[in-house]
């Protein structure tokens, strides 16, 4: 379907009046753009959030097609960049800020200091613990939602929320890799799924002010 | 007598002076290398495992990080 004379209010039907309002004006910080960080844009574009910080210095592999949202035509692209693509396919409404970088402790308040919560999307542990650590330290009144056990297939029950005041995070807590065996699509689906979805209920929550203007 | 506590992820364990954040991690066996750590609320840094007391009747949260994503 061609649809050149879109606009943002026949593209924005049926959402919630309540939430909708909060998810338009919050900026949401996504750092990684793999198999979770995919999964959670998407989600949140679709969903009607604002504006979204996506950083990954990555490119999209062959390996990657198993569970990250990318296509065949993609391999060899920046990730951010090919991510921002496909987003844009289906929300032309959505700000968007891609940045092809490493997120480092010295450029987080930098890339993220403007985003109203941040989502944890890595593949490394280390990784992981540089962003939660740096976030908290700088940012303890932001949420963040990290991600922790995602391998594997099965046991989609095991699969919780765990929580420590503004720390989130998703995950069975212990599902760890097996060497050469990428995490797969179903799993890493759920828990970016669970990810966006605990980002909008907080968001929702925001008292008015807390969400950028 | 009742004797003196901790919790560490609501396991309550016995207390006793001098007690710090590694101590906790080995009653625990927790052998994770990549944690978020918070006693009352308060982020404990790793390089502040072995030098941050743990009072009595702390609430310590242990999360493991886990590759993957």
């Amino acid at each position: 379907m061609h649809t050149p004379n879109l606009t943002s209010a026949t593209y924005f039907t049926k959402r919630d009046p309540h939430a909708f309002p909060l998810w338009q004006k919050a900026v949401v910080g996504i750092a990684g753009a793999g198999g979770l960080g995919s999964n959670i844009a998407i989600a949140l574009a679709r969903a009607g959030i604002g504006t979204l910080i996506i950083v990954d210095y990555d490119i999209v592999s062959l390996e990657n097609l198993n569970r990250q949202q990318f296509n065949l035509d993609q391999v060899g692209q920046a990730k951010v960049h090919a991510l921002a693509t496909n987003i844009a396919k289906f929300n032309p409404f959505i700000s968007l800020c891609t940045h092809q970088l490493k997120v480092q402790p010295d450029n987080l308040c930098e890339l993220f200091g403007f985003a109203d919560i941040l989502l944890e999307a890595f593949d490394d542990a280390e990784q992981k613990a540089m962003l939660i650590d740096g976030w908290l330290q700088h940012y303890p009144h932001k949420p963040i939602i990290g991600a922790s056990g995602i391998s594997g297939y099965g046991n989609s029950d095991t699969i919780g929320i765990h929580r420590i005041d503004n720390l989130y995070i998703v995950g069975d807590l212990h599902s760890e890799l097996q060497d050469g065996i990428s995490p797969i699509a179903p799993r890493v689906a759920i828990v970016a799924n669970m990810q966006a979805n605990l980002a909008l209920e907080l968001i929702a929550n925001f008292p008015q002010r807390d969400v950028q203007k | 007598m009742i004797e003196p506590i901790f919790t560490v992820n609501d396991h309550t364990l016995v207390w006793k002076e001098g007690l710090v954040v590694r101590d906790a991690l080995t009653m625990m066996n927790y052998t994770f290398v990549m944690l978020v750590i918070k006693l009352n609320g308060k982020l404990v840094k790793k390089a502040d495992y072995d030098t941050t007391p743990i009072p009595q009747n702390a609430d310590l949260k242990v999360i493991h990080l886990i590759s993957g994503g």
